[in-house]
């Protein structure tokens, strides 16, 4: 296991300098293998997630020699998942490294997680010698073919005097602009290859910028007019907002005009979800109040988030009567699926900060009209107010992840999976900082929560870091728990398990007459393949035991199962079906399964 | 609605199948796709013909850019351009009904580049209408067409424009009125142009 001190500054800027190996800034000659791991050092790289076989066997042999940590995965999926997960959690560039063929394969759908939700990771593949490319070599496969569709760019590299250039570049594509993954694919023969070695002479051309970023003063000054003018005006957040680190900004803006924000799944804790302006998350699993005050508005202030369909419900009803201000890095991204009447393109944090000085506070004795119709319209929903819930000896996913948040005072980092855990965690879970909830929005991913937490816990060790999967995510990556174990991880996992694939369960009890075709789920006691791992496990059952659980697995010094066994046919609400407009959802319904506040 | 798009890319392996299958992934069918060298060392012209929505230009550029390996694109549009397809045409003729080949081949402007004693090879250049009604008439008067090979369509804006015109033009704003980029062509500019682009 690597255990190299680590420098925990990323810097771009190494070049001339000479780091603990003593290998960056001095032109010396290098094989391909060793310039891998001098690249990345140089970088600021000091973990990697991996997975070594055959064609890559000349890099991990060099290995030694830099004080980089390996962390060994059981399944490549995973390695691309933590190296997601540690970029979220860190704001930095994750890396990942498997073999030609199979582990190369392995890695697409971690790909394409991060490329779903632009995420940069640099992936290096090892590929069989450039004397046999396609000729069907063991172990060969295509891999830039596969990836090129799900990465932002990628590379093959044939010749040593390339790697360095190579992976500087892909570190450069991968953060600039929208970020994003890029794979790197090196062949033996390069990896063995020798050759002079200059990382600052590698250093790649600097980022051009997309030439259709567009953000001159005329669109500054109509997004402020139209701000200044707006009666009831929401602001959209998204994943921009944390990629870009405006949150300060967007505060700024929120505040001054007294405008409610609502946030993506993946734009949560870009704003203070306790802040009084803050209305939660938007969207198909969305409150009424949210999307009933999207519908309403007058005018939408979109910042860094791509109307994706989950958020907008039909195109044709969305927001009929609001003007649409869309800040966005991506000139690709503008008018895609909602038509915008202003648009600034390029990046949020520097779009916000053009714009504010435009935007003279608004006068407010009190509260505008709008905040408050918004927050009277709270009220007339049916909310589920945890905290009134009586216990009648059911447990709920909701009062796991509302105690969670309690015990955590709302400071850890939740690595949520893909389900209806995942919608509890957003609506019960409040978060008040950026990057301390990590899910997989765009793709979706089952089987993410686990290694990308491995990898959020390795990013931060300082910080709770706890996964928060159900019981069919949980399977797709257990294997990982060995992981979490060899890397003696103080990593707290609660599963949430129902006993179904719970989210397309609740597809089927309300658009497939309730036929349960494959949802029903056997697992095993995920308490005994904790132990099998050498992990403590809990099982609990009733609401009186969560607390006391998630105290015990906050306590205990490294990993810790906790299986939650709740109501096995609860569902999320509220629920925009499919192809229905962002109003016309579906209630919390008097169901004896779930309780109110009323039912006492 | 068809779509002209210039793209300057990079000329390397791999760089056609990424910029066709941005194609695909958006499921826009392409019409034509000509590739060849262009004015700068290291760089490829495509001219890039598709059939998509009268809205979908914008997205198609702006995702054609996202791509590390394309430099520059253009949307020609309705912009005043030249546009140009070279195509090869053989046509079944004996002895006897060669002149009839010869005075149609007269009256398109074209040429015959092979004769064989039972074939004869048309080589004929101008926009797609003019070539398709060749072939139009080659098959109303009988003449067997034994094969067709058309490079599709490749266009050139017309005047002062060049690709180094189009990047400064791109910075400021992409509604820019294109035609006062095309009249201003002073003879000043001619010289600082030629200069620029290293002709």
């Amino acid at each position: 296991m690597g255990t190299a001190k680590k420098n925990p500054s990323q810097s771009t800027s190494h070049a001339g300098n000479t780091t603990a190996s003593g290998r960056v800034g001095n032109a010396t000659r290098l094989t391909g293998s060793e310039m891998i791991w001098a690249t990345l050092e140089g970088e600021g790289v000091d973990v990697v997630f991996g997975y070594p076989g055959g064609a890559i066997l000349p890099a991990y042999d060099a290995l030694r020699k830099f004080p980089i940590r390996h962390v060994l995965v059981r399944h490549e999926q995973g390695a691309a998942h933590m190296a997601d997960g540690y970029a979220r959690a860190s704001g930095r560039v994750g890396v990942c490294v498997a073999t030609s063929g199979p582990g190369a394969t392995n890695l697409v759908t971690g790909i394409a997680t991060a490329m779903l939700d632009s995420v940069p990771i640099v992936c290096i593949t090892g590929q069989v010698s450039s004397k046999v490319l396609g000729t069907d070599a063991f172990q060969e496969v295509d891999i830039t073919g596969i990836t090129l569709p799900v990465t932002k760019h990628n590379y093959v590299v044939t010749r040593a005097e390339d790697v360095a250039r190579t992976i500087r570049e892909a570190f450069l594509v991968a953060k600039s602009g929208r970020p994003g993954p890029v794979l790197v694919d090196i062949t033996k023969d390069a990896q063995q290859a020798t050759a002079e070695f200059d990382f600052a002479a590698a250093a790649p051309k600097p980022h051009r910028p997309h030439p259709m970023l567009k953000t001159e003063s005329a669109s500054i000054l109509a997004a402020a007019e139209l701000i200044r003018n707006a009666k009831k005006p929401v602001i959209l957040a998204g994943h921009g907002v944390l990629q870009s680190r405006a949150g300060a900004e967007l505060r700024t803006l929120a505040e001054r005009m007294r405008i409610p924000v609502a946030s993506t799944l993946l734009g949560l804790g870009g704003f203070p979800a306790s802040h009084p302006l803050s209305l939660g998350m938007m969207g198909m699993h969305g409150e009424a109040w949210v999307n009933h005050a999207i519908q309403q508005s007058d005018l939408l202030i979109a910042c860094g988030m791509r109307f994706d369909d989950r958020v907008t419900g039909t195109l044709a009803t969305y927001a009929p009567d609001a003007k649409k201000i869309h800040i966005e890095v991506d000139p690709a991204e503008i008018n895609k699926n909602v038509k915008v009447d202003v648009a600034l393109i390029g990046d949020l944090k520097e779009a916000l900060e053009a714009l504010l000085p435009h935007l003279a506070p608004r006068d407010t004795k009190g509260e505008s009209a709008w905040v408050k119709e918004i927050e009277a319209s709270k009220g007339e929903c049916a909310v589920r107010d945890i905290r009134n819930l009586p216990d009648s000896g059911h447990l709920y996913a909701a009062h796991v992840m509302h105690d969670l948040w309690k015990a955590t005072e709302g400071k850890a980092i939740v690595v949520t999976d893909v389900g209806q855990h995942q919608m509890w965690e957003a609506q019960y879970y409040k978060h008040d900082e950026p990057r301390t909830l990590i899910t997989s929005g765009g793709l979706g991913t089952m089987g993410f929560a686990l290694p990308a937490a491995i990898g959020a816990k390795i990013a931060c060790p300082d910080k709770e870091v706890w996964v928060v999967a159900g019981d069919g995510g949980f399977q797709m990556t257990a294997a990982e728990l060995a992981t979490a174990a060899q890397e003696e991880l103080d990593l707290n996992i609660a599963i949430v398990n129902n006993g179904y694939l719970g989210m397309v369960r609740q597809w089927q009890e309300f658009f497939y007459e309730k036929n349960y075709q494959s949802t029903p789920l056997l697992s095993p006691d995920f308490v005994k393949l904790a132990e099998a791992h050498g992990i403590r496990g809990k099982a609990v059952k009733t609401r009186a035991e969560v607390l006391p659980a998630v105290a015990e697995a906050q306590k205990h010094k490294g990993p810790f199962v906790i299986n939650f066994l709740v109501e096995r046919e609860d569902s999320v609400y509220p629920m925009i079906p499919a192809g229905s407009a962002l109003h016309e959802m579906i209630r919390r319904p008097n169901n004896p399964l779930v309780e109110t506040a009323h039912d006492k | 609605m068809l779509h002209t798009f210039v793209a300057l890319v990079e000329d390397k392996p791999g760089v056609l199948t990424r910029v066709a299958s941005l194609f695909r992934r958006l499921n826009i069918n392409i019409v034509s796709l000509t590739v060849g060298h262009s004015e700068r060392v290291g760089v490829s012209r495509m001219t890039i013909v598709c059939d998509a929505s009268p809205t979908a230009g914008h997205r198609i550029a702006a995702s054609l850019y996202k791509l590390e390996n394309v430099l520059e694109v253009d949307d020609v549009g309705q912009l005043s351009h030249v546009a140009r397809e070279l195509a090869l045409i053989k046509v079944a003729a004996t002895p006897k009904t060669r002149s009839m080949v010869f005075e149609l081949v007269e009256v398109f402007r074209a040429r015959i580049v092979d004769l064989a004693p039972e074939s004869m090879m048309i080589e004929i250049t101008g926009v797609e209408s003019k070539i398709e009604g060749l072939i139009q008439v080659l098959n109303e008067n009988g003449d067997r067409i034994l094969e067709i090979s058309r490079t599709g369509r490749m266009v050139m804006r017309r005047g002062q424009h060049t690709s180094r015109v189009l990047e400064a033009m791109r910075v400021p704003g992409i509604e820019l009125p294109e035609d006062k980029i095309v009249d201003d062509g002073a003879a000043p500019s001619d010289v600082l142009m030629a200069e620029e682009t290293g002709l």
